[in-house]
């Protein structure tokens, strides 16, 4: 209960610290929204009055104060470039990056730790230099090209696939999956590619321990001593793993999104950073921040379901 | 091994019988290591044997090539058979040698603190075993794992039978260790090193309830250790192991009493003893040559201290000394002849 209450106060603090550093960096960064909203051709006082209506006059820490306050009653401000308010253009785009990322996520879990474990099974089989060959074309990978080969060799030739934007799950699930499926696997397979590599290496790590020993000392098969005892020691690394991917599949959305024309947060900061839409570009963070935080906080929980020795600390 | 009369009248008895054991491990493509290089021994029913050695003596892997878990690779096993009663195990397949683990051998190891699962309670952990060996519900299996812990000495034991290793002290941990060992009833028990890495008040604890289980369950005993004074405490005969190969065998009484090969007297000086006001405990210099680049004499001549011309050049055979008694090495003694030590 204790480790519990100690993660949720350390997800505050950390929500918290986030929300002050975004803030900050948006009044040191160069560039004025009002002049960008304005254009060249306007003069101080309708530059003045425009910054009073924004409320940018004012004190930073008082400006602080009512963005935090709005953080907690849904009122994020309005979008100076979409002339609309911030929550609202985030609930509409939420949806397809949601999909997206948790898609990527699935696929992502669903490969790399049963490929992992295969691979760590038949170690003999699969030398190290093959399988790190495997895990550096991963990585070189950029995803934007990725999406493209997959749009050119796999959207183009099989009828089921929609190659740009995005149908809603409430139209149709077939049609939203036709849209999704493609820019998640641009999202999933460089991470496939690095992830299967350490599954292996903790699940090797595992098979060398005393008590590995032990259990087949006592005669049991060796699938109870590989899928009971060394995956669920080898979960503990591996759920830090997969913990750190959520940051990095959020982040690959925004690229994905662009290739394939998905209308979702990704894109919408792009837009709103060229256009010093502040206010929203501040959303977004904070919005980002929070998933990524809270996918954490999740972790953190499920360690302490897995190992029994968390739960005293 | 059978000229011996003693062992011949003893012979309807023999629970598990060794012969000419060689177990290398590949190094690399040059290296090999001879961990283990032509062991003859054999258990009797009842009986408490131990095996003696410094690291790297072959001790372990011996052991281990019992209850095959020899890693091979690297290991390979090159000759030999191991009589479990009237079954050869080195050429049983793995799905019929699963059974006779945890079910026929229950093995100790030292390290109680790392043996056990760190993520499933200790119940799980026995529960398992019985489960998969005597296809008991798990209902019938917990209640028998409740009483095996009363046996090994828990005292509350429906409560540990929830708890998860690290809840647990060096001693206890040992104890489930045992209890998991014993869980099938095995006729052998192995214990490698069971009481190196505990407390001296626990150690004698551990070791007197493995001599009680032993009799309890009407099982023997193969203990693998370095410790002379474990030796003496429990054990009924001795083997004496360096470099892979058995240097000396004899009743626990003959070993310490009338040692014969200069390795067992020096592990024996290593002893410390009360009556001796030493400032520096004795130690016997050098270590055991590496298993890849035995000499070609006598393994033991270069640490021996009454090493000879020809046990450079001649590598000494296992000798019977007496009955019982046997000895590798070339001084005269062996022959008979009149020998002072010191």
């Amino acid at each position: 209960m204790f480790y519990i209450i100690r993660r949720l106060l350390l997800l505050v603090v950390t929500i918290a610290l986030v929300s002050i550093i975004t803030f900050a960096v948006f009044q040191i960064l160069p560039g004025d929204p009002v002049r960008t909203m304005l254009g060249t051709e306007a003069d101080e006082t309708q530059i003045e009055s425009l910054r009073n209506e924004l409320g940018l006059n004012r004190p930073l820490h008082e400006q602080y104060v009512d963005w935090i306050k709005g953080l907690f009653t849904g009122d994020l401000g309005n979008s100076i470039r979409f002339s609309m308010p911030v929550s609202t253009l985030l609930m509409e785009r939420l949806p397809v990056t949601l999909s997206v990322a948790s898609m990527a996520l699935i696929i992502v879990v669903l490969v790399a730790l049963p490929l992992g474990i295969f691979v760590a099974k038949r170690q003999k089989k699969f030398s190290d230099v093959v399988l790190s060959s495997v895990t550096q074309l991963g990585m070189a990978i950029p995803s934007f090209w990725l999406g493209m080969i997959l749009i050119l060799y796999i959207g183009m030739n099989v009828d089921f696939f929609k190659i740009s934007g995005y149908i809603p799950w409430s139209e149709s699930i077939k049609g939203a999956l036709s849209t999704l499926i493609l820019p998640a696997l641009t999202i999933a397979i460089p991470q496939i590619a690095v992830k299967f590599r350490y599954v292996r290496t903790s699940i090797l790590e595992q098979m060398q321990l005393d008590y590995v020993r032990t259990i087949r000392s006592k005669g049991l098969p060796e699938k109870i001593v590989v899928y009971k005892h060394i995956l669920k020691n080898a979960l503990i690394p591996i759920l830090t793993i997969f913990g750190l991917i959520t940051a990095e599949v959020v982040a690959g959305t925004i690229i994905v999104e662009q290739v394939f024309a998905l209308p979702g947060i990704g894109q919408l900061l792009i837009t709103s950073i060229s256009y010093r839409d502040f206010p929203l570009v501040q959303g977004i963070v904070m919005y980002i921040t929070i998933t990524v935080v809270f996918i954490n906080f999740v972790v953190d929980i499920l360690y302490s379901v897995i190992d029994p020795r968390i739960r005293l600390r | 091994m059978k000229s011996s009369t003693v062992e011949n009248n003893k012979q309807k008895d023999v629970l598990l019988e060794v012969n000419d054991l060689r177990i290398y491990f590949d190094i690399n493509r040059k290296k090999v290591a001879k961990a283990v290089d032509g062991v003859d021994f054999s258990i009797h029913k009842g009986e408490t044997v131990a095996l003696v050695g410094e690291s790297g003596s072959g001790k372990s892997v011996t052991s281990l090539s019992v209850i095959g878990l020899v890693p091979m690779p690297p290991g390979k096993i090159i000759s030999g058979t191991i009589k479990l009663e009237e079954q050869e195990l080195l050429s049983l397949p793995e799905k019929s040698m699963r059974k006779v683990r945890g079910n026929d051998i229950g093995m100790i190891f030292q390290e109680p603190m790392t043996s056990l699962d760190p993520v499933f309670t200790i119940g799980n952990q026995i529960i398992e075993s019985l489960v998969y060996h005597q296809r008991l519900s798990k209902k019938e299996a917990r209640k028998q794992a409740i009483e095996l812990l009363k046996i090994v000495g828990i005292a509350n034991s429906e409560k540990v039978i929830d708890e998860y290793p690290h809840q647990l002290s060096g001693g206890m941990r040992q104890r489930v260790m045992i209890a998991i060992a014993l869980s099938n009833n095995p006729k052998l028990l192995i214990a490698d090193e069971p009481t190196t890495a505990l407390d001296v008040t626990v150690q004698s604890q551990i070791l007197k309830l493995m001599l009680k289980m032993k009799d309890t369950f009407n099982s023997s005993i193969l203990l693998i250790t370095h410790d002379m004074g474990v030796v003496a405490e429990t054990a009924d005969r001795v083997l004496v192991m360096y470099g892979g190969q058995i240097v000396e065998e004899a009743a626990v009484k003959e070993l310490f009493l009338n040692p014969k090969h200069p390795y067992t007297m020096a592990l024996l000086k290593t002893m410390p003893n009360l009556d001796q006001n030493l400032r520096r405990l004795p130690s016997i210099p050098g270590n055991v040559p590496p298993a890849h680049q035995f000499p070609e004499g006598c393994r033991f001549a270069d640490r021996c201290e009454f090493v000879m011309e020809k046990c450079r050049q001649v590598a000494p055979e296992l000798v019977r000394i007496s009955d019982g008694h046997k000895a590798r090495c070339h001084l005269p003694f062996l022959k008979g002849g009149e020998y002072d030590a010191q």
